[in-house]
């Protein structure tokens, strides 16, 4: 792993992102464009056979992305980084390293709506089979390993939950069965939960959500923990074999700790196309500049609308692992000591009825599918991004019929509270 | 020292010094890391030297292959050496009979024996390991960000173009001062 003596907040700001070497500019500029010439035929052709550096397509690298992404992997504490359209585009550049048809993966079920999809259906029609496992039962992982296992994937804060995973138990277990641990870290971000310093091999990411943090552009990122051999097993052919499409090179022996990371650009990112634009790029890292200090109001702000509505006469529970009373409060202590996230579920007395009657009646708050914006948003997770799942899924995920999310704002939290609670009467 | 982890100005120093590199397991293959970190190294200005008893006498990359390190005439700041681990200490012994003795023993990636680390540093040669310097040479110019790597240093200052001034190759940059 790359070492820093760098604080946090300052690598937000610098990682990656010194004055353009084209221009002097001293904010990253937008690399608007598809393409970049070669220096000469030969340029050219080192540039496509991976012997040189350098700058070919947007669809494969953009110089842009190139900051954002090395600012993610510093921050990360990985050893380097691969931006791409959305979180499931990482997920499945991810997977589409791994994964050979009628292999395994474990998955956890406490999972973010649209990756249970993901995994349930639109994996298994490529042959890439998910066996679901429990975080409340740890055990559970080890007992769905199988020779075919090829991963293990959890979140570190569940959505929509707000659940928090013990990594290191479930990163015991991978290491035990050979298989990298990849997490989405998501719902935490790095400034919360680092989870290469907990035995993970892989971050994904969406940095539609805090890391963009403003509700204005989609994207999604993988980091190579650079801690996995993947030469090892053989049971990661497109990493440790010679690849056919680069002259027999070997992806692993050429380029070490950041050979998975080079494997999704090199042949995931290439041949199946999930580019990121260079202006979400910018208007992400513009975001992530104030990560720090965006994420603490959030969960500063979170942890008083989780106690008031403790105390609420209308509600029935409240799940956030920031409460001293949470049975996640020392797993969160642990692994997210900053804070507990933005993101809580809680349940009306009223059910479903009443939760749907809250979404319908806020005046501030907004009603849509998204987390880690700016704004307050809230969500009836049975009815919306939860609802191609069974009832009995959506009780296993932590979205039962009563259930009612909310991504806690950057807003004074007083006016958070007086919107729910005009709402809720 | 601590050879599990070299400081930016460590390898910087080293980068900045050494003018010709001797790489030991030169290869003619273009797909083989070491054939294209000779090109790389070539390219940003070194003098590279070939080393490989195979392909002795022949032209890699318009340089001339020399079976041994015995065998070159002229000075080695640096030997990189691109062999199994086991064959280090050999070519460190070899490198303390050449005068003048070369500044830096480089081993690649993957590459790594304390021992013969040891014994060059008992003889006043700097000595990294375990690393690739066409990988360390992008981290300190700036190119390794570009396939998204973190290369541990932040700067403020703009980084130099390399001497044909093209954007697509970036020098070894100004001070860059990492705590």
């Amino acid at each position: 792993m790359s070492k820093t003596t760098h604080g946090f907040e300052t690598l937000a700001i610098h990682a990656g992102a010194s004055p353009d070497p084209a221009t002097g500019a001293r904010v990253t500029p937008i690399y608007q464009t598809t393409a970049f010439v070669f220096n000469d035929v030969q340029h050219a052709s080192d540039l496509f056979a991976l012997r040189a550096f350098g700058n070919i397509y947007t669809r494969i690298m953009n110089p842009t992305q190139a900051v954002l992404e090395s600012k993610v992997a510093a921050l990360e504490g990985g050893t380097a980084a691969l931006a791409v359209a959305s979180g499931h585009a990482a997920q499945l550049l991810v997977f589409h390293a791994l994964m050979q048809p009628g292999d395994e993966f474990v998955a956890a079920r406490q999972l973010y709506g649209g990756s249970i999809n993901q995994f349930n259906h639109s994996f298994k029609s490529f042959g890439w089979n998910v066996v679901w496992a429990d975080i409340d039962d740890i055990s559970s992982f080890e007992k769905a390993i199988s020779p075919k296992t090829k991963a293990i994937f959890v979140e570190s804060v569940a959505n929509p939950g707000g659940r928090i995973t013990d990594l290191e138990a479930v990163a015991k277990i991978a290491q035990k069965a050979g298989v990298p641990l990849i997490v989405d870290n998501t719902l935490a971000s790095p400034y919360l939960c680092q989870p290469f310093k907990h035995g993970a091999n892989i971050v994904v990411e969406s940095l539609t959500k805090f890391m963009g943090g403003h509700g204005n552009s989609m994207g999604g990122v993988l980091v190579d923990g650079g801690n996995f051999d993947w030469s090892k097993s053989g049971k990661y052919p497109l990493l440790s074999e010679p690849n056919a499409s680069y002259n027999g090179m070997k992806l692993h022996e050429t380029f070490g700790g950041i050979a998975f990371a080079i494997a999704c650009r090199v042949l995931g990112l290439r041949d199946l196309g999930p580019s990121i634009a260079p202006q979400n790029a910018f208007l992400i890292l513009t975001g992530m500049e104030t990560l720090a200090l965006r994420m603490q109001r959030h969960c500063d702000n979170a942890l008083t609308v989780a106690k008031w509505l403790s105390k609420n006469k209308n509600v029935a529970w409240v799940n956030y692992a920031g409460l001293p009373s949470d049975k996640d409060h020392a797993l969160q202590k642990k692994y997210a000591p900053n804070g507990a996230g933005a993101v809580f579920t809680f349940g009306l007395k009223g059910g479903y009825d009443a939760g749907v009657k809250l979404v319908s009646d806020v005046k501030m708050i907004s009603h849509l599918a998204n987390v880690g914006d700016t704004r307050s948003l809230i969500i009836h997770p049975a009815s919306t991004t939860h609802s191609q799942l069974s009832k009995e899924q959506l009780i296993k995920a932590g979205a039962g019929p009563d259930v009612v999310r909310l991504s806690i704002g950057i807003e004074t939290v007083d006016d958070i509270i007086a919107d729910l609670e005009q709402a809720m009467g | 020292m601590n050879h599990d982890h070299y400081s930016p100005d460590y390898i910087r120093n080293i980068l900045r010094s050494v003018k010709t590199i001797a790489l030991v397991g030169a290869s003619a293959n273009d797909t083989r890391p070491s054939y294209f970190v000779m090109k790389y190294l070539l390219e940003k200005g070194y003098r590279v030297i070939p080393i490989n008893p195979g392909l002795a006498g022949q032209q890699l990359l318009g340089q001339k292959v020399f079976a041994s390190l015995s065998d070159v005439d002229e000075k080695i700041d640096m030997i990189d050496v691109f062999r199994a681990s086991e064959a280090a200490e050999g070519i460190v012994k070899e490198a303390l009979t050449l005068s003048p003795k070369p500044a830096v023993i480089w081993m690649q990636l993957g590459v790594r024996h304390d021992e013969a680390a040891g014994l060059a540093e008992n003889n006043g040669m700097h000595v990294v390991m375990n690393r690739c310097p066409k990988m360390e040479f992008g981290k300190l110019s700036g190119e390794w960000a570009w396939v998204g790597g973190n290369a541990g240093v932040i700067s403020s200052k703009r980084q130099q173009l390399n001497t044909n001034g093209r954007f697509q190759s970036l020098g070894l940059g100004p001070d860059i001062k990492a705590k």
